[in-house]
């Protein structure tokens, strides 16, 4: 499958953190407890993010590449596109 | 924000509480639970308070109902809980209800002390019995030689004293008859021989049914022996050897009609006194009765009467005034209530005078209060398990609710057991209402249930931090298509069947094209599970992925300092310590992250033979040295390297010195004005600005605040000292600390891996019905080991991980954690039994 790069899953991640981070604080009801529950969707955005983030940086540029076994490559040789 | 981000206001107050009226406003504060009260009497000992009277009281009453207490858990019976939480009673109520308790206790003494003796009397009665019964045996039938043997339980040997001597002996024979000790028959014999042979005849029987020992209470088959002698010495030598045993003697009639005489009057004695022992339990039971009905709530009503009396001990009594004073800590949000409590309890004590509430001003420091929900409750107990929160600092807690399931979910991320863990936790939060998982008494049960809430976020952080590492029970899922072409680079290095078969294993280059197509859009590609050098990489994506986020967190505990300097006033720490500190984070270890992200980004396999080690980069950095080897990663890195050192370093000597300076500066500014107005007419001569030779009155008053401060600023500058080195030498081992994220994720990766290779993949050697049957066994195997060793063991190491790294990696970049907690006095169900 021709791969969309980095363009597509950076957008999209973003766009979905950056919605849960920055647009649904503006949503939680008043009350009480409206503090904490924002800290917390601004919190968990940015951690899930970053951690995402590094996920997908580290596999950008590969230094070197897996070393697979015959059998392994025997069976993906035919079975993975 | 609400009281989560910092204790509330919480102000000294003072409660002037009329006399007549102090009892019912305490009760009621009580039930509220708002203030927490001081003790205005420190010096006195408990015995020469005020209300010791009254406290003695109420524990006198407690002794009762302990008696009480223990009467009906001997009958077996135990008191229900409390239906409704009881107020604390008026005098005249607390009166009443000693009085009671006193009469039902003397009342069921005097019933068990009869019954005892009732009972007592019976088993006489018919240990009596049985020895005339049995008795009978041996003397109403003599008994022929080689007669069968006797039923003596207890020994096989031949008896010492034949029994059929007797009839050959034509002398008056005499009886001693009893009941004795079944482990003390040899002895009891053997002496008996010693001591009189041959001038009597001793038979032993059992007893038919066991019967209580009167020592112990144990049921015990008593053995009856009956003694035939003659002459009147050897009697009273047996007399006085059966006493020695504590041997039970009964008289026993020589003919025959006044033994069954004696049987026929102790069958009516016993019927009579079972009779009599039956209406004595009844009334036994009624008792026990009545105390079963009434106990619970006199308890609580007395626990209650106590401290509020234990309370009233603490106040100050005002003689000027007529009117008790109580210093409280009071939320100043419930000012209001307590006001209100107080009018309700002066309206119910019926006095006319209202007790009122006023605040003082104190330069003490209060205690904490944060107040909290069922959820927060958990995560707010774990900050505080390291220390409570100073009073009104920022609490870590609201960012720890996230931040700790995270820095859990990464060493833990499988996506099979954060599943696992957030079902179980699931469960535990929809059926936390149901009083069967409320009232476990197993404390580490309790200690689960608490946490529900962080067993659910750890859960749900381990699936989402499991998707990305691609784990699920160590297996990797392909969700989207690899990113690497194994079928590129076959056809590109024509790695035909014969070739593979001589190579036992390939690597992929990425360097051809075709054979990596960009990254995996979400998380770690699947083809690195089925790689042989997987740890390779691996290793070098989590060392990388800890280090970044402990600098990320680390850096949030230094802003998060920002808030403390703002809330106290002191905005010359933002200067002084919030900016060399940030400084020197970001000037090395920000640098440090940068590095990182530029290599992920710049290099790729092209020039992966000469890719600089970003390790040795930095070592470098701070040695001012340079290795031909590593090639820079971008032009002027040497120089950019130099001028953050610098500015490092030199951020460490306004972190030391910045703020003492500052506080002296302060010191000093305002008094020299007033110096120099005074100081001329008196002291000419004298340097200006010389802040220790003042106006004589300075130097009275004032001789000791100048020597005071210097104390003070040397404490200051040590105390600054202290916190410089702390934080410089505590960035660099705290990021290094925060390997542990790697460490920990690579065993738990390594740990489900030799399971499932181990144990799970065995039950697939058949495909067979045979082999279904085997799978059935090791897949039980694999689960529990899965749940004991990976759910449980990993799951407490990385929650003692986590925990950590926030404890002592996180706050000690902001944290005090040197307060106390408000601890209001209130009758909460929980404190009684």
């Amino acid at each position: 499958m021709a791969y969309g790069g980095l363009a597509v899953p950076i957008i999209v991640m973003s766009v979905f953190w950056g919605v849960v981070g920055g647009v649904l604080p503006w949503l939680v009801p008043k009350g009480p407890n409206r503090g904490v529950i924002n800290t917390m969707l601004v919190t968990c955005a940015v951690c899930c993010y970053l951690f995402w983030l590094i996920a997908i940086l580290a596999q950008l540029n590969p230094l070197f590449g897996p070393q697979l076994s015959n059998e392994t490559i025997w069976y993906l040789r035919y079975h993975w596109p | 924000m609400g009281s989560l981000f910092r204790s509330e206001e919480v102000c000294l107050a003072q409660l002037f509480l009329q006399s007549a009226s102090a009892y019912s406003c305490i009760s009621e504060l009580g039930e509220r639970g708002l203030l927490e009260f001081r003790d205005l009497n420190p010096k006195v000992s408990p015995f020469q308070r005020r209300f010791v009277g009254e406290v003695r009281r109420c524990e006198e009453m407690e002794k009762t109902f302990t008696f009480l207490q223990q009467e009906l858990r001997a009958a077996g019976r135990l008191p229900g809980p409390c239906p409704e939480s009881p107020r604390a009673p008026a005098a005249r109520e607390a009166l009443r209800v000693q009085e009671q308790s006193e009469q039902l206790a003397q009342e069921l003494r005097e019933v068990s002390r009869s019954r005892s003796s009732l009972r007592d009397r019976l088993r006489d009665l018919r240990q009596h019995l049985h020895v005339l019964r049995e008795g009978q045996r041996f003397t109403s039938l003599p008994a022929p030689l080689g007669s069968p043997p006797r039923p003596r339980a207890l020994s096989e040997r031949e008896p010492i004293l034949d029994p059929s001597l007797h009839h050959h002996l034509d002398r008056k024979i005499n009886f001693v008859a009893g009941v004795i000790h079944p482990w003390r028959v040899t002895a009891f014999e053997r002496l008996l021989w010693r001591a009189c042979r041959g001038y009597l005849v001793a038979s032993f029987v059992e007893m038919p049914e066991p019967m209580e020992d009167p020592a112990t209470g144990e049921s015990i088959t008593w053995v009856i022996f009956l003694i035939s002698y003659w002459g009147e010495q050897i009697g009273q030598k047996i007399r006085k050897i059966s006493n020695c045993f504590h041997c039970q003697v009964y008289g026993y009639p020589e003919s025959e009609a006044s033994r069954t005489e004696a049987i026929t009057r102790l069958h009516g004695q016993i019927q009579e006194l079972s009779v009599t022992l039956e209406e004595t339990e009844k009334y036994l039971a009624e008792v026990l009765d009545k105390v079963v009905q009434v106990l619970p709530t006199w308890r609580v009503q007395v626990q209650k009467m106590k401290a509020i009396y234990l309370v009233l001990n603490q106040c100050s009594f005002d003689v000027t005034k007529k009117c008790l004073i109580a210093e409280v800590w009071c939320p100043v949000r419930d000012l209001t209530q307590v006001q209100d409590a107080l009018r309700q309890g002066s309206y119910q004590s019926g006095s006319s005078v209202e007790c009122f509430v006023q605040r003082v001003p104190t330069a003490e420091s209060p205690p904490t209060l944060i107040r909290t929900n069922k959820f927060t409750a958990g995560f707010q107990s774990i900050v505080d398990a390291y220390g409570v929160a100073s009073y009104q600092e920022v609490n870590p807690a609201p960012y720890a609710i996230i931040t700790f399931p995270f820095i859990f979910a990464i060493m833990f991320g499988d996506v099979g057991h954060g599943l696992l863990m957030f079902l179980f936790a699931l469960w535990m939060v929809l059926y936390e209402d149901s009083p069967r998982l409320r009232q476990g008494t197993n404390e580490i049960w309790l200690t689960f249930f608490e946490g529900r809430y962080l067993i659910l976020l750890m859960g749900a952080f381990s699936i989402y931090t499991g998707f990305i590492y691609n784990e699920c029970f160590s297996k990797a899922t392909a969700i989207f298509p690899s990113a690497w072409s194994v079928a590129t680079m076959a056809n590109h290095s024509s790695w035909s069947s014969a070739y593979l078969a001589t190579h036992p294993s390939l690597t992929l280059d990425p360097n051809v094209t075709g054979v990596f197509q960009g990254p995996y859009p979400f998380g770690i590609d699947p083809i690195w599970s089925l790689a042989t050098n997987h740890l390779n990489f691996l290793n070098s994506f989590k060392m990388k992925m800890s280090v970044v986020l402990g600098i990320v967190h680390m850096g949030f505990g230094v802003m998060l300092g920002v808030f403390n300097h703002v809330h106290f006033q002191q905005r010359h720490r933002l200067v002084l310590e919030f900016l060399p500190e940030m400084i020197f984070l970001l000037a090395l270890f920000g640098y440090l992250v940068f590095l990182i992200f530029y290599k992920w980004i710049k290099f790729s396999a092209a020039d992966s033979r000469v890719a600089p080690s970003i390790l040795i980069h930095f070592i470098d950095m701070f040695l001012f040295t340079s290795n031909a080897e590593n090639l820079p990663l971008y032009p002027g890195q040497v120089p950019v390297q130099m001028v953050l050192v610098v500015l490092a370093l030199a951020s460490v000597p306004v972190l030391l010195l910045g703020t003492p300076l500052y506080q002296w500066c302060r010191q000093r500014a305002p008094r020299t004005p007033l110096v120099t107005g005074e100081q001329e007419p008196l002291l000419e001569g004298q340097e200006a600005g010389n802040s220790v030779n003042a106006t004589t009155e300075d130097v009275e008053s004032g001789g000791h605040s100048p020597d005071a401060k210097h104390l003070d600023f040397a404490e200051i500058f040590m105390h600054q000292a202290i916190h410089t080195i702390e934080y410089c030498l505590g960035c660099v081992s705290n990021t290094a600390s925060y390997l542990r994220l790697w460490a920990l994720s690579l065993a738990h990766a390594q740990l489900s891996e030799v399971l499932w290779s181990m144990v799970m993949r065995n039950g697939f050697v058949g495909l067979s019905y045979v082999g279904g049957v085997v799978l059935v066994p090791v897949f039980a195997a694999f689960a529990v080991l899965t749940v004991a060793i990976l759910l449980v063991m990993e799951g407490l190491s990385a929650f003692l991980h986590a925990l950590r790294l926030h404890w002592v990696e996180f706050q000690n970049k902001f944290y005090v954690g040197a307060g106390y907690k408000l601890c209001p006095f209130a009758f909460a169900p929980d404190t009684w039994e």
